[in-house]
């Protein structure tokens, strides 16, 4: 209203000051849209981007925890570290962990989801129930996992003898460490993921089950064909948390021993540790702390959209699937009609 | 129409300036929020590790000073106090006004002295041994710490055990038994290699190679590094003999029982017998009388191999960080004053390092009811005049010791991944960053 008038000034006559009022309003039109969304980005700026790029800072110089700034070193630290046999190590175990951890654990997720999905008898109890290990914290986990995984006069093991099976060294063999860091995240994020799962679940359409039954598909059919690809964006992302998370997975490995450097021989000593070990327990060199910051960064980046593709292309034979369900929609339809 | 959008943009500038103070104002103090209102009451914070035996201090301190209020912060480790205290000091803030620092890491500490205030002052003169008051010195010789505890180390054994493999019981006789004053380790291992011949079942000489070694390393004068505090841990002979030996007596004798110390496995261990000796720093006692609880049978023996030895201590510091300075180093001044030593020896069997408290009657006539009533105060105070070298820690000692040497024991004696020569190989390779 107001606003047209001031735009188009008439030719010939000196331009009329617009008012104040008048300035104000077309602020707020191009304006406040952005303000509306500017509180996530402030906060992004200041606790997400304003990090990682001061991490990068950090790591091309030369910086002691305590003492602070030193020289400028480029690409120094990140020759260093890159030449480190402990850093390889690191890589080693964090991409074990990783995939011990994840893969199983994402696969039960959609496995409970699809069960709680189903019509059983007190739902809220058991929703509610796979969630009570997110409850406790890690470090807990870890204390009471560490101890029942004990190498000598552990829980596990004196079962496992019971039963006539050798002790397991579960701090001295990486793959058993690994697994047994592994069953942790099982404990605590495998309810978590089933319930994301589970929200996805029940935002599909039921009708889509009810044709799939008239077409005579059995449950699993159904599990494959229906609900595997109506969920696939909450799959995937449900795959890149987990991707994320067990990368820079920190407590469970810190606290599977009382002394937290990953093991005597590192077996267990993931990137993360590595990294807080550079920076706080051997030499106290944030720099070189900063620049394996960034280097897993970088892998969990290329990790995770391998894995956003690899998911896209298993569950993307949707287009033709859901071509099909509609199809038989169709003929349903035309079979009734 | 105008007025109300007017009014809405007004109000959304206003949101988003108060959100951005807001985040802005994160970063800024928001420690001063602990003191309680009208009545003036100040609450300091101590962190300590281990077993200090701090509540019935800090009770009795509160109750001195009704204006003060103690919050105790207790780290499981010395390590874990260590790093938290590092990540704090890098932080600029929340380190406790009071943080305890274990020896080991006080070196590297000292580098980094401005951190830390300066607690000079009359009242402590003369107070503690002159080793350790030196020790709590920086280079300007500003007096960073306050000294608490020494750590003089004896031998505790199982009478129970060593009974049932037909040794000696009494504490005088296995004294004598380790050759009494001029006790070696190797007459250590050889009474091990005779008590495994008539052991019980399951039950070894001692807990670790590395704690062994431990002990054998606070023998040398300069392990580590040298007088320029050059790492010399990979080249200096008397390191890799003490390696071998104590990894033979380990692995080809059989002495060890492979239990990293402080562990879970190691803490139950107590319960199960598993090892008959180890190696006794006097603050070690407590912690043994907590996982060794119900069990009977542990005394101490006034002798140590390769004569006398010190493992451990602290002192006591005051952040610059803190901020009731005068508070905490009246705090400080008072927990480390010999009436309280005393009272820590009772409470945690922490050995005094004030020449006061050592020869105060309350600690030459204490006897330790677990330890079969043992007159741990005399045999302490014996234990730390035995002493004649103190190692030269300098600030690369924490690291190489204990991510280095410790683990490489651990990989040998513990886990078994490695051989003994393929463990020091990676050793040497580690150690080389510190160079």
């Amino acid at each position: 209203m107001a606003k047209t008038k001031a735009t188009r000034p008439e030719a010939g006559r000196p331009v009329r000051k617009i008012g104040f009022r008048q300035r104000l309003g077309r602020w707020d039109v191009k304006l406040s849209p952005y303000l509306y969304v500017s509180p996530f980005f402030i906060v992004f700026a200041v606790v997400g981007m304003f990090p990682l790029l001061y991490t990068a800072y950090v790591s091309m110089f030369d910086w002691h925890l305590l003492g602070g700034k030193g020289e400028f070193v480029g690409l120094g630290n990140y020759e260093f570290i890159l030449g480190q046999h402990n850093f390889w190590v690191a890589m080693r175990n964090t991409l074990s962990i990783f995939v011990i951890s994840s893969v199983p654990q994402v696969t039960a997720a959609i496995g409970i989801a699809w069960v709680l999905d189903a019509n059983i008898r007190a739902k809220t109890f058991w929703r509610m129930g796979v969630l009570l290990p997110y409850v406790v914290a890690p470090v807990a986990v870890s204390v009471i996992f560490s101890r029942m995984f004990a190498d000598q006069f552990g829980l596990v093991n004196s079962v496992l003898g019971g039963i006539g099976i050798d002790p397991i060294r579960w701090h001295a063999d990486p793959l058993a460490s690994h697994f047994v860091i592994s069953v942790m995240v099982w404990y605590r994020w495998t309810g978590y993921n089933t319930l994301i799962c589970l929200a996805a679940m029940q935002a599909v359409p039921r009708d889509l089950y009810e044709a799939a039954v008239i077409d005579g598909a059995s449950k699993a059919k159904q599990f494959f064909s229906v609900t595997i690809p109506q969920i696939r964006p909450t799959i995937i992302f449900v795959i890149i948390t987990a991707t994320i998370g067990c990368l820079q997975i920190f407590d469970e490995p810190r606290m599977y021993d009382q002394f937290g450097q990953g093991g005597s021989d590192h077996q267990w000593m993931t990137a993360t540790l590595y990294l807080y070990q550079l920076g706080w327990n051997q030499e106290m060199n944030f720099g070189r702390a900063a620049s394996v910051a960034w280097l897993l960064f970088m892998v969990i980046g290329v990790i995770a959209v391998f894995n956003f593709a690899l998911t896209r292309r298993i569950a993307s034979d949707s287009p033709d699937h859901s071509a099909k369900v509609r199809k038989t929609a169709k003929t349903r339809g035309a079979v009734k009609r | 129409m105008m007025n109300k959008t007017h009014g809405r943009a007004g109000a959304v500038v206003a949101v988003s300036v108060v959100a951005a103070l807001a985040l802005v104002g994160c970063g800024g103090s928001d420690g001063d929020g602990k003191e309680a209102g009208g009545d003036e009451q100040i609450t300091l914070t101590i962190a300590t590790f281990n077993e200090f035996g701090m509540d019935p201090l800090i009770e009795e301190y509160q109750q001195l000073h009704p204006e003060i209020k103690i919050e105790h912060k207790r780290a499981a480790t010395s390590d874990e106090a260590r790093e938290n205290m590092y990540s704090k000091i890098a932080a600029g803030s929340g380190l406790s006004d009071i943080e305890y620092v274990e020896v080991d890491w006080m070196p590297e500490l000292l580098k980094y002295s401005e951190y830390l205030n300066d607690l000079s002052d009359p009242a402590v003169e003369g107070r503690w041994l002159d080793w350790k008051l030196k020790g709590g010195m920086d280079a300007e010789g500003r007096l960073i710490g306050y000294g608490l505890d020494v750590g003089p180390e004896a031998i505790c054994y199982r009478a129970d055990l060593f009974e049932q493999a037909g040794l000696p019981t009494d504490r005088a006789e296995v004294a004598e038994l380790f050759g009494g004053d001029n006790a070696s380790w190797e007459k250590y291992f050889e009474v091990g290699r005779q008590y495994l011949q008539a052991a019980p079942d399951g039950s070894k000489w001692f807990d670790e190679a590395a704690s062994i070694y431990q002990g054998m390393v606070n023998q040398l004068e300069y392990p580590y590094e040298d007088q320029d505090d050059n790492v010399i841990a990979d080249t200096n002979p008397d390191v890799k003999a003490l390696y071998d030996q104590v990894t033979a007596a380990a692995l080809d004798d059989g002495l060890s029982a492979g239990l990293a110390q402080w562990n879970d496995d190691w803490g139950q261990a107590f319960q199960n017998g598993a090892f008959a000796t180890i190696l006794c720093p006097s603050w070690i006692l407590g912690p043994i009388q907590d996982y060794a609880a119900g069990v009977t049978g542990w005394d101490v023996a006034n002798v140590f191999p390769g004569g006398g030895g010190n493992w451990g201590g602290s002192y006591a510091t005051v952040p610059t960080q803190t901020k009731h300075f005068d508070e905490a180093k009246a705090f400080a001044l008072w927990l480390t004053a010999p009436e309280q030593q005393v009272k820590t020896f009772e409470n945690a069997g922490l050995f005094p390092s004030t020449p006061d408290a050592t020869t105060d009657p309350a600690v030459t006539g204490y006897s330790h009811t677990f330890f079969n009533n043992a007159p741990t105060g005399e045999i302490y105070a014996e234990r730390a005049e035995a002493v004649t070298v103190l190692p030269h820690k300098g600030p690369n000692y924490f690291a190489v010791q204990n991510t280095a040497m410790i683990p490489a024991l651990r990989r040998v004696d513990v886990d078994k991944t490695d051989t003994a020569q393929a463990s020091w190989d990676k050793f040497v390779d580690e150690i080389q960053q510190y160079k």
